[in-house]
């Protein structure tokens, strides 16, 4: 799959992955696949649920060594 | 093993109306937050809350009033302070009265900014520009400004000027409703 957009949100706290993927969204069509790389834990609650609130999928989570990967494919 | 009695069971159509259930969307559609306090502590909450719900898709409005104002006055919304007098929770825990000593709001102050920085955290002139590019409504208490002789010349860009029933109306209709 190919991701279109990265977004690197490491060292940062609730809220700032889900706000800076919604920023980094804004900016995509629908289907193209958003890459999220996180170290917050509570982004494992937060992406699923910020992605069934905007209907996107979430194609894949990943977690290695305290870094959570999040491939999300932009809904609509 | 716990044994479960045949009169303790639900009968199979309430059971599967409550197993959908715990399936269906509760979606919330919009969030109304008064931002009434104007310490660098109590800005945050209510633009952590009205950010994400807008990031989530939510319509989202703060209304600013009495000294909440000042986290939208252009002249003070950079300097909101931590008052240390009567708070227990401050980072390092200090006597009371040590926090009615000169200078111990500016060094919770600058304690706090550099919690935040440390973990990469917005400042609040951040937060705000965050907040209007997710097209969060930026309200000011039109009764505040008058009592504290503000002009809307003295409050950032974007700010919307409304009066409590407008803005009860538009809280009538929101899911969230939460007081800062």
């Amino acid at each position: 799959m190919s991701i279109d957009q990265v977004v690197d949100t490491k060292g940062e706290l609730c809220p700032m992955p889900v706000v800076r993927a919604r920023l980094a969204m804004d900016k995509l069509r629908p289907g193209q696949v958003l890459q999220v790389v996180a170290t917050d834990p509570a982004s494992c609650d937060d992406f699923p649920a910020w992605c069934r609130a905007q209907k996107h999928t979430l194609v894949e989570s990943r977690q290695a060594q305290g870094v959570y990967t999040y491939l999300i494919r932009k809904g609509g | 093993m716990v044994q479960v009695k045949d009169s303790q069971l639900l009968d199979a159509e309430t059971f599967a109306r409550l197993h959908a259930q715990a399936h269906q969307e509760t979606e919330v559609k919009r969030i109304a937050l008064v931002a009434s306090k104007g310490t660098l502590d109590m800005a945050y909450p209510p633009l952590i809350l009205a950010t994400t719900a807008a990031a989530m898709g939510q319509e989202a409005a703060i209304f600013f009033t009495f000294y909440g104002l000042d986290i939208l006055n252009k002249k003070r919304l950079a300097r909101l302070k931590v008052p240390p007098l009567a708070n227990p929770a401050m980072p390092v825990p200090v006597p009371n009265i040590v926090g009615a000593i000169p200078g111990m709001t500016a060094m919770a102050t600058w304690m706090m900014g550099r919690m935040m920085r440390k973990q990469k955290m917005p400042t609040v002139p951040q937060f705000l520009d965050l907040a209007k590019q997710l097209r969060v409504r930026l309200i000011a208490c039109t009764t505040t400004m008058g009592i504290m002789g503000i002009s809307k010349e003295d409050l950032v860009d974007g700010v919307e000027l409304q009066g409590a029933a407008a803005f009860l109306e538009y809280a009538s209709q929101a899911q969230v409703t939460l007081f800062v």
